[in-house]
C-alpha cells in the first residue's frame, strides 16, 4: 500500500512538472484594462486586442502585417456587377470554442453573422440594448446603418449583404473590429438565463484564443482554442499583464516578467534596444498629424497664406526634438505605407526666405494667429505643445506672432470641429481600416466639415476624386483617383502635414512570430515563445 | 460611550448629503461629456450625441439627475458604469480589496517604524539620532511618489532583480479570488510559492506608501513625545527612580498617543490619495487606478460612486479613530 501511493505521488510529481515543461506561456504587457469584451461597443485598440483579436474572427481578415484583406470566417465572396450585392461563402467545420461558461453544439452558420450584424443596428433587436447605454460607435461611424439594406441567409452556409449603393471601402470595413462574429446560441442561452450582459464580460467566438478570465485591471487569462479553425496555436497560455505605466512596463520586460510590450517611451527605446535579451521591432505607423488651418476664416482661405505658412516650418526639427527621430516628415494626408500613397508629390520645403516673400506677395503683414496645442499625447503626436513652440520660433523669423492656446481634451476635441474656430489646430489620426478613404474623405471631404474635417476645407476638385473613389469598386482606378486627390491637396494645402510616427515594439528575443500591424493591432496568432 | 457613538454617527448623515453634491457635480463641472470622449478623434455627430446623451439620462435637469442619483444611492444602488457597463458597486468590490490590502500593510509599516523613530528622536532630542531620523523623516514627506517607485523599481527591480516590477501576484499562479486580499487568497489557494510570490510583489508598494505616514507620523510622535516628557508628572516618576523605560512606554506614549491617533486615522485618506500614484505605478488593481481612469473618460457613475465610496469608507475609519480617542482619553467622551 505504502508503495503504491509513494508510486502515485511520484506519478503525479513528473505528470505536474511535465505539465509545467510543455506549456508554453506567453506574458504581454498590456497598456490598459479592456474598457469591455463586446468589441462592437467600444472604439478603443486596447479593447479590441484583448477581444476581437484573440477571441473572435471575422468574415473577411486583415493580411498579418498588411492592411490587405484575406478569407476569414468567409471562405470566399463574389460583389454583384452593380456592387450592392456581397454574397459570401462560410467556411464549413468551424467551431465555436468550448470554455467553462459554454458549450456549443453546433458549427458556424448564417444565423451567426446575421446575429453579430442585426443587432447592431436593428432597434427591436433584444441585444441591440442588452446593457444599458449600448451604443455601437463603429458601426454608426463607418456608415453601417445607411449603407446596409438586408441581411439575408441564402442556406446555412452563404449569406448576401444588400447594399444601399455601392461602396468600395465594404469590405476593408468587415474586417474591422466591429464586424466580429459573434455565436448566436451562446446569446441565445444567455437570454434564455436571463444573463445577457455576460456577452461583455465572458466573450466567446471562432478565433485562435479561448477567454478563461478577466482579474479587473490585473490580468487577462487566454488559453489556446484546441478547435481554431487555422490550427491550434503553440503557445498554451496567453496572459495580458495590464500596465499601465510605460516606463515600468519596461522594466518588466528587460526583468524578464513580460515577454512583449507595446508603446515604449520615446526616450526608453535606445536603452531598450541596447539590451541584448531583447529585439525591438519598429514600423511607420498608419497614422498622420497635421496642422489644420481654418480655412473659412481670413486670411487663411487663400491658399498662397497657407503655403507660405508651411514653408516658414521646419517640420524635421519637430520631428527630430518631439520624436527623437522616431517619426518621418509628412507630406501627405496618408501615411507612406498605404496603398495608393502618392510618392511624387512635392512637399512645401522649408524656406523661410521664400516663406516671407510668399506672404508678402499674398498682401499679408503683421499677421497674427494662433496655434492650438493638444493636451494629450497620442501616437501620431507625443507633445503637441512642444511642436506649436517650434512653430512659433519658426513663424516669428517670418514676422509672424503665435499665440498658443490648448484646451481641455474633451474640449479641445469638440470647440476644434467649430466651423467659426480662431487659429490653426494640432491633431490627427490613425486609420481604422487601412483604406485611402478613411484618411482622405473622412478628414477633409465636404461632408466632414464642422466635424472631422478640422480645416473646415471643402474643395470640389478633391471632393468629387474621392467621392468617385468611393464609388469604384476597381482598386487600381481608385490609386490613381487618390493619388490625383493628393495633388489637389498639395497644391491647396489645407493642413501642413506634419509626421508619421513610428511605433515601437519590443520584444524578448525568446519570441518569435511576432508581426507588427499598420493598423496597430496586436495580434499573437501564430506568435511562438522558445522554451 | 452610546451617546458618543450616536451622536458621532448623526454628524455623518449631514456629511454624507454634501458629500454627494460634491461628488455628482464635481465631474460634471469638467468639460466635455462621456460620449464625446468615447468617440476620441473622431467626431460624432450632434444628433447621435444627443441621442446617445439621452440614452444615458444626462439630456435631463441636473436636479432631476441628482435626485435620481440620491434615490438610488439610499437603495444601495451606486449606478452602472458609462464605460463597461457593469453596476459600480460590483467594480468597487473587486478592486477594493487590492486597495485595503495595500492601505493595511502600508499604515502596518509606517506606524510599526514611525512611532520607535519618533520615540528615539523625541528621547534622543538634539543628537545625531534624532537629526538623522527627522532628516530622513523630511526627506520621505517631500518625496514625490511617483519618482520615489520609479526609483526602487529600477534599483531593486532591475538592476538587484530582488523585487518583482509590478503586479500582485506572478503569472505562474492562477486562482479564484475569495477574499480579494492576495496574501489571504494565495494562502487558500494552497499552491506552492504563491504566499511568497504575493509577498514579495507587496514589499515595493507598501515601502512607497508608507513613505509619507511613515514620516508624518514619525514627525508627529517626536513633537507629541517631547510635550510629554516635560510634563511635571513625568519629572515626578523620574525622580521616584522608576526605570527610563517604564516612563517613556507606559506613562509618556499612552498620553502622546492622542495626537498620533489622530494623525493615524487622518493618514487613511491621505493613503487612499497616494494609492492613486502608487498603483499607477505598481499596476496594482485597486481603486485609485479605477477612478483616475474614469475621470479621464468623464464615466460619471463611475467617479461619483466611486467617491461616495470612498467617503464612507474614510467616514467609518474616522469614526473609529474617535471612538478610539475617547478610549485614550476618556475626557472627551462627555
Amino acid at each position: 500500500m505504502k508503495k503504491l501511493s509513494t508510486l502515485l505521488a511520484a506519478t503525479a510529481v513528473v505528470t505536474l512538472m511535465a505539465g509545467s515543461a510543455w506549456s508554453k506561456t506567453l506574458v504581454y504587457c498590456s497598456e490598459g484594462s479592456p474598457e469591455g469584451f463586446d468589441s462592437a461597443l467600444y472604439t478603443a485598440g486596447t479593447t479590441f486586442d484583448a477581444s476581437s483579436r484573440t477571441v473572435y474572427n471575422r468574415l473577411v481578415e486583415f493580411k498579418k502585417g498588411s492592411t490587405e484583406i484575406e478569407p476569414g470566417l468567409a471562405a470566399s465572396w463574389e460583389m454583384s456587377a452593380d456592387g450592392t450585392q456581397y454574397t459570401f461563402k462560410l467556411r464549413p467545420g468551424v467551431k465555436f470554442q468550448t470554455t467553462d461558461f459554454f458549450t456549443p453544439t453546433r458549427e458556424l452558420n448564417a444565423d451567426d453573422v446575421i446575429f453579430s450584424f442585426e443587432r447592431q443596428y436593428k432597434a427591436d433587436n433584444p441585444w441591440n440594448k442588452y446593457v444599458a447605454g449600448a451604443t455601437y460607435e463603429y458601426f454608426s461611424g463607418m456608415g453601417f446603418p445607411e449603407l446596409i439594406k438586408s441581411i439575408e441567409k441564402v442556406d446555412d452556409l452563404t449569406v448576401k449583404f444588400v447594399l444601399n449603393k455601392s461602396e468600395a471601402p465594404f469590405l476593408a470595413n468587415l474586417g474591422m473590429d466591429f464586424a466580429s462574429i459573434y455565436s448566436k446560441e451562446y446569446a441565445d442561452k444567455l437570454q434564455a438565463d436571463g444573463k445577457m450582459e455576460m456577452m461583455n464580460q465572458q466573450p466567446l467566438g471562432t478565433g485562435p484564443y479561448t477567454f478563461v478570465a478577466y482579474q479587473a485591471d490585473a490580468a487577462i487569462r487566454y488559453k489556446a482554442n484546441p478547435d481554431y479553425w487555422g490550427g491550434k496555436q503553440k503557445i498554451d497560455d496567453l496572459v495580458f499583464a495590464i500596465t499601465t505605466d510605460a516606463a515600468v512596463r519596461a522594466q518588466k520586460l528587460k526583468a524578464g516578467e513580460c515577454h512583449i510590450m507595446p508603446y515604449p517611451n520615446a526616450a526608453d527605446v535606445s536603452e531598450l534596444q541596447k539590451d541584448e535579451t531583447l529585439t525591438v521591432l519598429k514600423e511607420e505607423g498608419l497614422n498622420v498629424s497635421y496642422l489644420a488651418y481654418n480655412t473659412l476664416v481670413a486670411p487663411f482661405d487663400k491658399p498662397e497664406v497657407r503655403k507660405a505658412l508651411n514653408m516658414a516650418v521646419n517640420k524635421q526639427a519637430i520631428v527630430d526634438a518631439v520624436f527623437q527621430g522616431a517619426a518621418t516628415v509628412a507630406k501627405n494626408p496618408i501615411p507612406p505605407t498605404m496603398w495608393s500613397y502618392n510618392d511624387a508629390v512635392e512637399d512645401d520645403k522649408y524656406d523661410p526666405e521664400a516663406a516671407k516673400k510668399a506672404l508678402e506677395a499674398a498682401g499679408v503683414s503683421n499677421l497674427k494667429m494662433k496655434i492650438w496645442a493638444m493636451p494629450v499625447s497620442r501616437p501620431y503626436m507625443l507633445n503637441a505643445r512642444r511642436a506649436a513652440e517650434l512653430m512659433q520660433a519658426d513663424l516669428a523669423k517670418i514676422g509672424v506672432e503665435v499665440e498658443i492656446v490648448s484646451y481641455e481634451w474633451a474640449e479641445y476635441l469638440k470647440l476644434s470641429s467649430d466651423k467659426a474656430r480662431d487659429g490653426a489646430v494640432i491633431l490627427g489620426w490613425t486609420g481604422d481600416n487601412g483604406d485611402p478613404d478613411n484618411f482622405l474623405d473622412t478628414l477633409l471631404g465636404c461632408t466632414a466639415v464642422g466635424g472631422n474635417n478640422r480645416a473646415q476645407w471643402c474643395n470640389k476638385e478633391f471632393d468629387d476624386l474621392v467621392k468617385k473613389a468611393k464609388l469604384t469598386p476597381d482598386q487600381a482606378e481608385r490609386t490613381k483617383l487618390y493619388q490625383q486627390a493628393q495633388l489637389v491637396f498639395k497644391k491647396e494645402a489645407p493642413w501642413n502635414t506634419i509626421d508619421h510616427s513610428l511605433v515601437f515594439m519590443p520584444m524578448n528575443k525568446k519570441v518569435s512570430g511576432y508581426v507588427q500591424d499598420p493598423l496597430g493591432i496586436h495580434r499573437f496568432d501564430g506568435v511562438d515563445i522558445a522554451e | 460611550m452610546l451617546r458618543f457613538i450616536f451622536g458621532r454617527l448623526a454628524v455623518l448623515i449631514p456629511t454624507f448629503i454634501g458629500v454627494s453634491i460634491i461628488a455628482f457635480s464635481f465631474i460634471r463641472l469638467l468639460p466635455g461629456d462621456p460620449v464625446m470622449l468615447l468617440s476620441g478623434e473622431r467626431v460624432m455627430a450632434p444628433e447621435r450625441h444627443a441621442q446617445i446623451m439621452a440614452e444615458l439620462g444626462l439630456d435631463r435637469p441636473m436636479y432631476v439627475q441628482y435626485f435620481d442619483y440620491l434615490t438610488g444611492l439610499l437603495q444601495g444602488d451606486f449606478g452602472r458604469s458609462i464605460i463597461s457597463k457593469r453596476p459600480v458597486i460590483d467594480d468597487f468590490m473587486t478592486l477594493f480589496p487590492a486597495t485595503m490590502e495595500l492601505a493595511i500593510c502600508a499604515i502596518i509599516l509606517a506606524v510599526c517604524l514611525g512611532i520607535p523613530a519618533g520615540v528615539v528622536a523625541a528621547v534622543k532630542r538634539g543628537t545625531w539620532l534624532d537629526q538623522t531620523i527627522m532628516g530622513t523623516a523630511l526627506v520621505g514627506y517631500s518625496m514625490p511618489i511617483f519618482w520615489w517607485g520609479l526609483l526602487l523599481i529600477i534599483f531593486f527591480s532591475g538592476t538587484l532583480g530582488w523585487t518583482p516590477v509590478s503586479g500582485r501576484i506572478s503569472f505562474l499562479y492562477f486562482f479564484p479570488p475569495v477574499t480579494g486580499f492576495m496574501l489571504i487568497d494565495s494562502l487558500l489557494s494552497g499552491q506552492k510559492g504563491a504566499f511568497g510570490s504575493a509577498v514579495s510583489h507587496m514589499i515595493l508598494p507598501t515601502i512607497v506608501l508608507a513613505t509619507i505616514p511613515l514620516a508624518v507620523i514619525a514627525r508627529q510622535t517626536r513633537s507629541a513625545m517631547l510635550e510629554v516628557l516635560s510634563e511635571d508628572y513625568v519629572r515626578t516618576a523620574r525622580s521616584k527612580g522608576m526605570s527610563p523605560f517604564r516612563i517613556i512606554g507606559v506613562h509618556a506614549l499612552r498620553n502622546a498617543m492622542i495626537p498620533v491617533i489622530t494623525t493615524i486615522g487622518l493618514q487613511i485618506g491621505v493613503l487612499l490619495g497616494g494609492a492613486i500614484l502608487t498603483e499607477s505605478i505598481f499596476s496594482w488593481p485597486g481603486i485609485g487606478k479605477w477612478m483616475v481612469d474614469s475621470v479621464f473618460k468623464r464615466d460619471y457613475a463611475v467617479v461619483q460612486g466611486g467617491l461616495m465610496m470612498i467617503t464612507l469608507v474614510i467616514m467609518f475609519v474616522n469614526l473609529i479613530v474617535d471612538l478610539l480617542y475617547g478610549w485614550a482619553n476618556p475626557r472627551i467622551r462627555r
